[in-house]
């Protein structure tokens, strides 16, 4: 390539963080802090996209301040890194443009949370640097920045509800922090450096039990953030008592995060595969566990924050089999269930409005009340359940057939158990459908309209679930390349230390022009 | 290059403080838990200086010779992990004045709706109940308004 785009590489982070300081400085105009925050999500998203088409050649480097990458901290966006970014910036702007309409619904547009803003921006900038950091300690520090964000977007308001709920989020995330960072001690103390690329040339040298310890630390750690059974729990009592846009993003975002760090230090630093059985066992016990918790629940952003726990067991399957089609095929997964639980969280919101409850037995007849809300519903539900051609189906399809590929036993039982937790969300999901939407309403809800505002990105995002049907060969495409990418960790290493010492940054012609 | 073996002192002090830690988290008194997650990060970063190996002169170029420099990249990390343990400790602290605020005490209470769920299923109860099967009257009744085709009612001479 002849232009360098490195400069694009912070500018998803920078941005955000930028604005959030600006917004934070004006929390006297709401109109203003609405404004800064569009444009800055927004020129986010233009700037990934152009990393997702700069980053199919090669992976772009940049080290940050101009220290070279073993001692300074390089920021890569490889096609795992951009794809993320990309989704996850479109669904952000999208969450962020309804909570604007829903403000301005209720009348709060100035009051009481002028802090919303610069912590939504926060969190964003904290999702970007997670996704390209290429440091493991400046992993940490993106989750940290985004947990912090998250802790104050749970609790927003303070009623006791909240505090309830956010005291177990909060308290289940900083014992992650805390798992997460005494890995990185450790990994320092074994290796003596932090930077992904060069930890992935130092750590094979290590004795196989000290690697798996470390291997599993990490895991346990990411495996909280990503709620996987057993570490799940805390997921479907804190998710649904904050706000609805703040639900929708945590479901389709910082779960994610968790499974973008696993599969990242899964390729990179741990490519034997030695934890492949244990992460098949953890993805059944997932789907399965998650499931069943979904069938049981009588509320209707419960049963969805359970489907979310279930769903990630199909990309720890896709991670665990480590194939090219597996681990392209959990990515493709991950995009699409994105786009697909944050639209399903924001219609839920919607239907919380309109009907004035999230219990079903509460709820009804919001199919003759609402019936675009029921379209709305109905096309992102059915998305999740895998209804054919859908782009859950076709993820779904990429998953059996490379467990199928893979033929052994575990594998062959995860196959069959990812079908029938495929049909225990389509009845926990018809089951909801059946009484929101068509049971007599108990109680006839009074008549609210629903802001423009706030249909209309929950209509985008059902309309970018559908677009990820129609583009899914090219998408396919796409995430199987980031497999092949992810699956040849040499690539990540000689973009980051080209001459597999140091980077490119300017203590690198210093350390040379030194005697 | 310094020496890198762990001093046992170091050890022993982040063994003590890490669990200490892991025990005050297991309490139900957010404030516990709070000095728990505080005794327990320091021992971490404890552990980073352990990573970092034996203290040498400051890590300067000119006032140090390059093989008795400490290492300057765990007490970088160690600064870092300070300052976000700081920012989340305040931030815990004010939640446990909240929920002190609201409901008297700073437990960490349960899941409510998990334990109804679990109640609801012990007393072999359904979970919810459906609009249309809240049934108010006995099969005699139902058998009677049943539409028979052939009965005195389809007829409409009988008694309906």
């Amino acid at each position: 390539m002849t232009v360098d785009l490195g400069w694009l590489v912070p500018l998803p982070v920078v941005l955000p963080l930028f604005a959030a300081g600006l917004a934070l400085a004006l929390w006297r105009h709401g109109r203003a802090q609405g404004a800064i925050s569009v444009v800055a999500l927004t020129l986010s998203l233009a700037a990934s996209v152009a990393l997702l088409v700069a980053s199919d050649s090669e992976p772009l480097v940049l080290d940050v301040g101009g220290w070279a990458a073993p001692v300074g901290i390089s920021l890569v966006a490889d096609r795992l890194s951009a794809l993320m970014l990309t989704v996850s910036f479109a669904v952000t702007l999208s969450v962020l443009v309804y909570s604007l309409a829903q403000g301005v619904a209720d009348g709060d547009a100035e009051t009481p949370v002028a802090i919303f803003h610069p912590t939504y921006l926060v969190l964003t900038a904290g999702v970007a640097n997670a996704f390209l950091s290429g440091d493991l300690f400046n992993l940490f520090v993106g989750f940290e920045i985004l947990l912090a964000a998250s802790y104050v977007l749970i609790t927003l308001g303070g009623t006791g509800e909240r505090i309830r709920a956010g005291t177990i989020y909060v308290i289940v995330s900083l014992m992650s922090s805390m798992l997460f960072l005494l890995a990185v001690a450790l990994i320092y103390a074994a290796t003596g450096t932090v930077n992904l690329a060069q930890l992935a040339l130092r750590l094979p040298e290590l004795d196989p039990g000290v690697q798996m310890t470390l291997q599993l630390m990490l895991l346990i750690a990411f495996g909280i953030k990503a709620a996987i059974f057993p570490m799940s729990a805390w997921l479907p009592d804190s998710y649904p008592t904050a706000p609805a846009p703040v639900t929708a993003v945590f479901a389709g975002l910082l779960t994610k995060v968790g499974v973008y760090a696993i599969i990242r230090t899964q390729t990179l630093l741990f490519p034997g595969g030695a934890v492949d059985d244990l992460l098949l066992g953890a993805a059944l016990a997932t789907m399965v566990v998650g499931i069943l918790g979904a069938v049981a629940q009588n509320d209707i952003k419960r049963l969805v924050s359970f489907t979310l726990v279930s769903h990630i067991g199909y990309m720890l399957f896709g991670i665990a089999l480590s194939s090219e089609l597996g681990l392209g095929s959990a990515i493709f997964y991950v995009a699409h269930h994105i786009t697909v639980q944050t639209a399903l969280f924001l219609v839920v919101g919607l239907m919380e409005r309109r009907g004035g409850s999230t219990s079903l037995d509460r709820l009804g007849g919001l199919a003759r009340i609402a019936p675009v809300l029921a379209v709305l519903f109905f096309i992102p539900a059915m998305n999740l359940a895998g209804i054919p051609p859908m782009s859950g189906f076709l993820g779904k399809l990429g998953l059996i057939q490379a467990g199928v590929a893979a033929g052994s036993v575990a594998a062959m039982t995860l196959v069959v158990a990812s079908v029938a937790t495929s049909l225990l969300t389509l009845y926990a999901i018809v089951k909801a459908w059946n009484k929101a939407f068509w049971q007599p309403a108990p109680v006839e809800p009074e008549a609210v309209r629903l802001p423009g505002g706030m249909v209309g990105p929950a209509a985008a995002l059902v309309g970018l679930g559908l677009t990820l049907t129609v583009v899914a060969g090219p998408l396919f495409g796409f995430t199987e390349r980031a497999a092949a990418q992810l699956r040849d960790p040499s690539q990540y290493i000689s973009a980051v230390l080209p001459d597999g010492r140091r980077g490119e940054g300017e203590s690198a012609d210093v350390a040379e022009e030194a005697p | 290059m310094i020496d890198t073996s762990p001093s046992l002192v170091l050890v022993v002090v982040v063994v003590a403080l890490v669990a200490a830690g892991v025990y005050l988290l297991l309490e139900r008194s957010l404030s516990r838990v709070i000095l728990g997650v505080i005794l327990l990060s320091n021992g971490i970063n404890v552990l980073f200086l352990v990573a970092g190996g034996r203290a040498g002169g400051a890590p300067i170029v000119g006032q140090t010779p390059d093989d008795a420099m400490s290492d300057p990249l765990p007490q970088a990390m160690v600064l870092t992990a300070i300052v976000i343990t700081l920012g989340v400790t305040a931030f815990l602290l004010a939640m446990a004045y909240r929920s002190w605020q609201l409901t008297g005490h700073d437990e960490v209470q349960d899941d409510l709706e998990d334990r109804r769920v679990a109640r609801r299923a012990a007393d072999d109860l359904a979970a919810f109940e459906d609009a249309d099967t809240v049934v108010t009257t006995t099969l005699d009744e139902d058998a009677a308004d049943a539409r028979d085709e052939t009965g005195p009612s389809a007829r409409g001479d009988g008694p309906r």
